[in-house]
């Protein structure tokens, strides 16, 4: 079958400085891979990349066994929740609008079959409720249910997820991670997570690629988030303490996993 | 003060026809100011306005020095600042700095053409309080054509405009050509804003391109009503300015901005009463609920 991700020794940098080199990575189609790392360590870039949006220094990147290009539509991008002002003129359907049709010049008339397509977007995602309230009147959850339904627009081969649950409470950040994981348990599509926080997808994920320093790791949730394992990716002492069924990975050079670092960077 | 100036119909049918090009003019622009102000609104551009339009006026003075096209001037000034701001203001914040550094530049440039200029000042307060009346046929159809250009660029960027404005990234991501779409959506700004200096005056561009934007948020936010109803609330202000204006002695462009600040008024007082309800509402659902 073919992945519906493949990374192939990808290498980028900035002024001299290599986020990442060598990266190997192929994701099967329905598969859901979270992608951890601190601060710096090139996630987002990471992300831009398979968008087409970043050229690489060497190596390539496919999605479904082709080159990605920019503006992609057999991917869906999740970004994070961030507050849609009040007072924008759409409502929440209209979100979802601009995931079908969105790039398209010409009239804007929306069409039956786009509607209809809309309908069931957003059904998905069980925002029937609400979705025709104004968008900046609905609350930071239910906007971000509309946004998953935006990326779902099109039957995406990989969802690209960059920090979807920050910001969120706990209820949501359940109900968006449960969204994501039916959709590749239903359709296929393969999910790739970019999160400072594993622990709310912890349960959900096959596997994790771990990016520290310029070097990677790529495993399950068991093999990569050990302590002996972190330690020699970060070349220096790091500690995973698991309780409760949560992870937390405590003394890491680059202060990934912490709440607070992420936060004052967006 | 003497009312008869303010108003007086006598011989009204007559000034009319005199005038009916400048109406023509004005009512395409309210409704074209009307369409534009919706995305200045939601990309949040007021301020860029403003400044684009200190540039134009200094075009429009420079033109009229030289004894060239005033609209051309006026243009030529309008598409040089859009640009500027278009190619070195990608981030907001970059973006206010320079509008910031250019307006004072622009002004300041616009003051100079004008006092070098030694014809009559009627013509000179005209460029910074606006004008529409003296301007003549040639140029009102120059006015027009922009207008209806603007409306039709405007039109087939709709959608993909909306969706960079709301949220550049995913747009992005989902193949919309978002620098390109930002750059020649400042163009149309520069577009619009040169003939609105014409019409209302460098000085007062906002009322035609923020204020009924600004209105029509205030009572609805659904995608289409929105941009009907700041188009109806700018032809209403340029239009009626004009119709008032006529019937006395004072310039055009008090009328307009009056006019369509008194329907923001308007609109925000059916905002507030209508917020108020609300949450009277959602009070006695609580107290049901508790």
């Amino acid at each position: 079958m073919t992945p519906a991700l493949t990374i192939e020794g990808a290498a980028l940098g900035f002024g001299g400085h290599a986020l990442w080199r060598d990266l190997e990575l192929r994701v099967a189609p329905g598969e859901f891979v979270a992608v951890l790392g601190g601060n710096g360590s090139g996630k987002t870039t990471l992300l831009r990349a398979i968008l087409g949006q970043q050229r690489l220094d060497a190596g390539r990147i496919e999605v479904d066994g082709r080159p990605v290009h920019g503006g992609d539509r057999r991917i869906g991008y999740i970004p994070q929740q961030k507050l849609v002002p009040p007072g924008t003129p759409l409502r929440g359907r209209d979100l979802v609008t601009l995931g079908v049709d969105g790039h398209r010049f010409g009239l804007p008339i929306v069409t039956t079959a786009v509607r209809r397509q809309v309908d069931e977007l957003v059904a998905s995602v069980g925002a029937s409720g609400y979705a025709n309230r104004p968008l900046g009147a609905l609350s930071g959850g239910e906007q971000q249910r509309l946004r998953v339904a935006q990326a779902l627009a099109g039957d995406p081969v990989l969802l690209l997820c960059d920090e979807p649950l920050a910001s969120l409470d706990l209820q949501h950040q359940r109900g968006i991670a449960d969204l994501i994981d039916a959709r590749r348990r239903n359709h296929d599509t393969a999910v790739l997570f970019v999160t400072h926080d594993i622990n709310p997808v912890l349960g959900l994920v096959d596997r994790i690629l771990y990016l520290a320093d310029g070097r990677f790791r790529v495993g399950t949730p068991d093999e990569v988030l050990r302590t002996e394992v972190l330690s020699e990716l970060y070349h220096s002492p790091v500690e995973v303490l698991r309780s409760g069924g949560r992870v937390f990975v405590a003394g890491a050079p680059d202060a990934g996993g912490s709440h607070h670092h992420l936060e004052s960077e967006s | 003060m003497d009312w008869p100036t303010l108003f007086d119909f006598t011989d009204y049918a007559e000034l009319l026809t005199l005038v009916r090009s400048s109406i023509v003019a004005a009512a395409i622009l309210g409704i074209v100011g009307g369409l534009v102000g919706v995305f200045v609104m939601q990309r949040d551009m007021a301020f860029a306005v403003h400044g684009i339009s200190e540039l134009s006026f200094a075009g429009a003075a420079g033109a009229l020095l030289i004894g060239a096209n005033v609209v051309a001037g006026s243009l030529v000034g309008s598409l040089i600042a859009a640009a500027i701001i278009g190619l070195l203001g990608a981030k907001a914040r970059d973006r206010n700095s320079i509008i910031g550094v250019l307006m004072p530049f622009g002004l300041g440039l616009g003051i100079l053409f004008l006092a070098l200029y030694p014809g009559r000042s009627g013509n000179k307060f005209g460029l910074l309080t606006g004008q529409i009346i003296s301007v003549d046929f040639e140029q009102l159809g120059l006015l027009i054509g922009i207008s209806v250009v603007v409306l039709l660029v405007l039109v087939v960027l709709w959608r993909p405009l909306t969706f960079d404005s709301l949220d550049p990234e995913v747009a992005a991501a989902r193949g919309v050509p978002t620098r390109t779409l930002s750059f020649v959506f400042m163009l149309v700004l520069g577009l619009t804003v040169a003939v609105s200096v014409q019409v209302i005056g460098a000085l007062l561009v906002l009322a035609l391109l923020v204020t009924p934007a600004a209105a029509a948020l205030r009572v609805s936010s659904s995608p289409v009503l929105v941009p009907v109803l700041s188009m109806v609330f700018g032809l209403v202000s340029a239009v009626g300015g004009i119709l008032l204006a006529i019937g006395g002695s004072l310039p055009i462009s008090p009328y307009i901005t009056t006019i369509s600040f008194a329907i923001y008024l308007v609109c925000r007082l059916i905002d507030a009463r209508r917020g108020a309800r609300t949450r009277r509402r959602d009070r006695s659902r609580n107290r049901l609920a508790a």
